[in-house]
Formats: C-alpha cells, sequence, structure tokens
C-alpha cells in the first residue's frame, strides 16, 4: 500500500493554478523525488501534504489516513525540512531541537537525548549553546535537517535539502539520508540538484507547470528519453553553420542554448569527425528535454 | 471550527522561555517605566492637582497606570512579537509542520501576551504597594483583570497583526487606537469630568471598563457598573478570538 497517495491534487491561487490535478503514489521505505522548475508547483505540493495549506480540490491520503480529518496525528509522523530556514532565532541551538519536541510532545528525558543524539550525527556538539545568528549557513541547514529528525519521523519531506551547501556538507547530509532509507524511513525530496536525484531517488517525478510530466527510476528516464550519449560542441571554436549543416545531414537530433550544441547521435558511429566531445546522458539531459530550458521567471 | 488542545500551551512554553533568555531587555522596560510614570505624574503633577474626591491623586492614578501598562504589555507582545516570529523568523511556519495547528498558535499567543499583562499588573501593584498606595485586600485581585484585559487586548492585537500589510502600519494602531485609550479611557482623570455624552463614548474603548473595574478593586469600593464592566471585557475576548482565529488561518494557511 501507498504510504503517500494523491488523488486529482490541485491548488490554486487566485489565477494561477500551482498544482494542477497530481496524482501520486510514494511506497513505504522509498526516496521519492519531485524535479522541477522554478514555480512548477513542488513547493505548493509539500505545503499541502505537510496540511500547512489547504488544497484546492483532491484528496491527500497519508499511511491510510485522510489529512483533512487527522492532521495532527498525520503531522505527528512527518519530519519536514523546509526550503527557508526557520529555526527560531529567539533560542539557542539545543533549545531549538527541544522545543520542537515539545511540539510534538515528546517527554523531557527522551527529548534531551535525541536532542544531544541529532548535535552528535549533524556535527553540532560544539554549538549545543550557539545562538543562532553564529551559526555558518551550512551549520543552519544541518540543524535544520536535524530538527526535522526530532520526532523520529517515519516520513521526511524535505524542500531543497542541500541547497547552499558546500561538497563536504553536502556529501554528509546525503549520507545521512542514506542512512534514514536504511532504517525504512520513508523519503520525499524536492530538488533542483539532479545528481542528488540520480544518487538518492529510487523513483522521480518530473513536474512543470503544475503537472506530473513522468515518474520513473532516473535510469530509466534517462534510458527513456535519451541516447545513451551526449555530445557537445562548444560554438565558440567552431563555426555554427557547418556544424549545424552536417548534424542535420547526418539526421542527428540537437538543441541549442547558451553557445553550445547538445546532439543526441543514435550510435557511436554517428559522430565521427565532428567537432566536440561525447559524454554519458544524465538525469539533467533529461530534465532539459521534458521542461524546456528557457528560463521561468 | 477545528478543536483546540492544550496543545497552545507548548507555544506558551517556547515564549516563555523566550522571555526568560532576553528577560533584563525585555522585562526591564516594562517595569521602568510605570514607575516614571508614578512619580511624575503621581507624585509630581499629583502635588499640584491635589484630591480627586477622598483620594490622593497618586493613588487614584495607581490602579489606572497598572492596567493601562497591562494593555501595554499584551499589545506589544501580540503585535510586534507575533509579527516579528510570523514575518521575519517564520517561528509559525516552522511550529504549522508539527501537530499543533492555527488554533493552538492563536491561542498561545494570546495568552502569552496576557501572561505579560498578569506579570506587569503583579508587579506595578508590588510596586504601589511599597509606594504605601495599596489600602484594599481587594488589590490583590488586579493582577487577574490584568490577564483577563490581556486576553482581550492579546486578542485585539493579534488580530490586527493577521492583518496588517506590512509591520509600519502598526503606527496606525497605536496612534490612533493605543495612545487615546491611554489617555481618555479614565486612567489619569476620571471620566466624569467629561460632558455626559462624551462620557458615555468613551466606554467604546476596551480600555475603560478595565481602568474601571481596577480602580474599584483598588479601594474595595464595589458598585453594580463594575460587574458591567467584567461583562464587557469578556465580551470583547470573545469576539476578537474568534475573530482572529479565521483572519490568522487565513494569512498563515494560504
Amino acid at each position: 500500500m501507498a504510504i503517500i497517495k494523491t488523488i486529482n491534487l490541485i491548488k490554486k491561487f487566485k489565477e494561477l493554478t500551482a498544482v494542477d490535478n497530481i496524482s501520486l503514489e510514494i511506497e513505504e521505505g522509498e526516496c521519492f523525488g519531485l524535479l522541477g522548475p522554478n514555480g512548477a508547483g513542488k513547493t505548493s505540493l509539500i505545503r499541502m501534504l505537510t496540511a500547512v495549506s489547504p488544497s484546492s480540490g483532491g484528496e491527500i491520503w497519508i499511511m491510510g489516513k485522510d489529512l483533512k480529518k487527522h492532521p495532527r496525528e498525520i503531522k505527528a509522523i512527518l519530519g519536514v525540512v523546509p526550503q527557508t530556514d526557520n529555526l527560531d532565532e529567539d533560542l539557542t541551538v539545543i533549545q531549538n531541537l527541544r522545543t520542537f519536541a515539545r511540539y510534538f510532545a515528546i517527554s523531557q528525558e527522551i527529548a534531551n537525548q535525541r536532542s544531544l543524539e541529532i548535535l552528535h550525527t549533524m556535527r553540532l556538539e560544539e554549538k549545543r549553546d550557539a545562538a543562532i545568528d553564529e551559526l555558518s549557513g551550512g551549520m543552519k541547514r544541518r540543524l535544520l535537517i536535524g530538527r526535522g529528525m526530532i520526532n523520529d519521523p517515519k516520513i521526511v519531506i524535505l524542500d531543497e535539502p542541500s541547497v547552499g551547501l558546500d561538497p563536504q556538507a553536502r556529501y554528509m547530509v546525503w549520507q545521512r539520508l542514506r542512512e534514514l532509507k536504511s532504517q525504512g524511513v520513508t523519503q520525499l525530496l524536492c530538488t533542483q540538484n539532479m545528481e542528488e536525484a540520480a544518487r538518492l531517488c529510487d523513483r522521480v517525478a518530473i513536474i512543470n507547470q503544475g503537472r506530473i510530466i513522468d515518474i520513473d527510476t532516473p535510469q530509466g528516464l534517462v534510458n527513456r528519453y535519451m541516447s545513451r550519449q551526449v555530445w557537445e560542441i562548444d560554438l565558440l571554436s567552431v563555426e555554427r553553420e557547418k556544424v549545424v549543416n552536417e548534424l542535420e545531414s547526418r539526421q542527428i537530433d540537437y538543441e541549442e542554448f547558451s553557445g553550445i550544441i547538445h546532439a543526441f547521435p543514435k550510435d557511436d558511429q554517428a559522430t565521427e569527425g565532428l567537432p566536440g566531445t561525447a559524454r554519458a546522458a544524465t538525469l539533467e539531459d533529461v530534465f532539459f528535454k521534458l521542461t524546456g530550458r528557457s528560463l521561468v521567471e | 471550527m477545528r478543536m483546540f488542545s492544550w496543545r497552545f500551551f507548548r507555544l506558551w512554553q517556547r515564549n516563555r522561555d523566550v522571555f526568560f533568555r532576553l528577560w533584563h531587555s525585555e522585562g526591564a522596560g516594562a517595569i521602568i517605566e510605570p514607575v516614571l510614570v508614578l512619580l511624575a505624574f503621581g507624585m509630581g503633577m499629583g502635588a499640584l492637582v491635589g484630591d480627586v474626591g477622598d483620594q490622593k491623586y497618586i493613588e487614584f492614578l495607581a490602579p489606572g497606570i497598572i492596567v493601562a501598562y497591562a494593555m501595554f504589555s499584551a499589545t506589544f507582545e501580540c503585535t510586534y512579537g507575533s509579527y516579528f516570529r510570523m514575518e521575519h523568523h517564520y517561528t509559525f511556519d516552522a511550529i504549522l509542520a508539527t501537530p499543533l495547528n492555527v488554533e493552538d498558535i492563536t491561542a498561545g499567543e494570546i495568552f502569552w501576551g496576557a501572561s505579560r499583562s498578569f506579570f506587569t499588573g503583579c508587579v506595578i501593584l508590588a510596586i504601589a504597594a511599597i509606594f504605601q498606595l495599596v489600602h484594599s485586600p481587594w488589590a490583590l485581585l488586579i493582577p487577574l483583570v490584568a490577564g483577563l484585559a490581556g486576553v482581550m487586548f492579546g486578542a485585539i492585537a493579534l488580530f490586527v497583526t493577521s492583518i496588517v500589510p506590512a509591520i509600519y502600519t502598526f503606527n496606525f494602531y497605536f496612534t490612533l487606537v493605543i495612545t487615546p485609550m491611554f489617555l481618555l479611557a479614565g486612567v489619569f482623570f476620571p471620566l466624569t469630568e467629561f460632558p455626559e455624552i462624551v462620557q458615555k463614548l468613551t466606554w467604546i474603548a476596551p480600555l475603560t471598563p478595565v481602568a474601571h473595574l481596577s480602580r474599584g478593586l483598588f479601594v474595595g469600593d464595589f458598585q453594580w457598573s463594575m460587574l458591567m464592566a467584567l461583562g464587557i471585557i469578556i465580551a470583547w475576548a470573545v469576539v476578537f478570538f474568534g475573530i482572529t482565529l479565521v483572519t490568522l488561518r487565513r494569512r498563515l494557511t494560504t
């Protein structure tokens, strides 16, 4: 049975339909990724799933319960890591964790123990009694993720968890998320980082303009939408006309953006003699193919 | 309307913890200013004013000052305090992702504001006692009146907070509502100085019944109108509590 299920979920803001008829089923224990450009509706979807914002239509079922009827019970088993830092700046690091534990009605003793564990796993022990504004951006994000674990959640919902982190901290966060998965915690990961999605997610949904375009494993998406290789040609070093003519005469699909041509040859031979370099196709290529390359404001 | 729960107490606890962490800056102002007012107006100007009825002016002034500052406590807490938590620190957003809901936030903020009023009431009453102004044991009930007034003023203030477009908008609330009440609702002089029609109009101001009630308890002189005052305070509190549940929900969960 799906642990999170949405049926024809809709979110409307006056003129705009942010979430347009989304039906999703997320299985227990999986890491499910939501990929989409800015304004695709990811955050609106998450706000509805966490009972922060009411839906304009459709249903949400979490662990077999209707979210509309049981918001408190469902929120009690969710761990939420928001995109915007909303740590309590009036409290110290450890007070943040303890106060949050209290919102979940966790007993003081367990709250203390768990807070210390979280500080340990997030490597924030030395900052135990620091004020929030003494923390670096990376530390704040680690604390935010740690805070989401305070109630030992069955489902963790993360909105861009590694945004603004340096590579070291990002790997640490990814490691922590993999550990959670191995403990059977279901994860819903909203991200714009394709590497993150490819590394962590069992399945990803690509959404654009409030709709799901496709759902599959990261590799499945790459296999279905892309050639094995992508041939990249930098237009700074070659004559554009010549390359384009050559690609067209060889009937190779290509896309051009920001001064680079991405060609999608059917096999390795097709690009023989062309300038440029080959690389493996990635989830990012699929993302661009499905959501377009133009900037979304 | 959804169910209330004891969980609002968790937000109350959070606010209490912050208060005790920052009490030296939060609490000091709440004590020093009313003392200055008592000194300046009560003793300084009071010497020129003479007696009000059979009371010294400072004895007349003290119960008014207690509830006026109780008003300020809940009002500041539930305007600027709540606004910062809501719009700048996203504290309410974070809390909404836990088992607490908007009703808990509304109740937690208002009852915390009321607790500040109660606390202010206790402190100024103690100061008045030190000045040897308190003669009736009934005065011990005044902090409870301050707390109840805190529920009312907290609810009104949180309502304002839930609809202001920006923090500057509070200026209107303070200039047009709070300051006129402070000056004209019977804190500094008996309302009987006004023409009868104006006297009646002043009862529109929520501070008027509070000052009336406080003044009666201060000297232990009971009148039926005190019961009416109590009813008015409760009515204001209930009405604004109810409205704020709706407006704050709209503000926080769209």
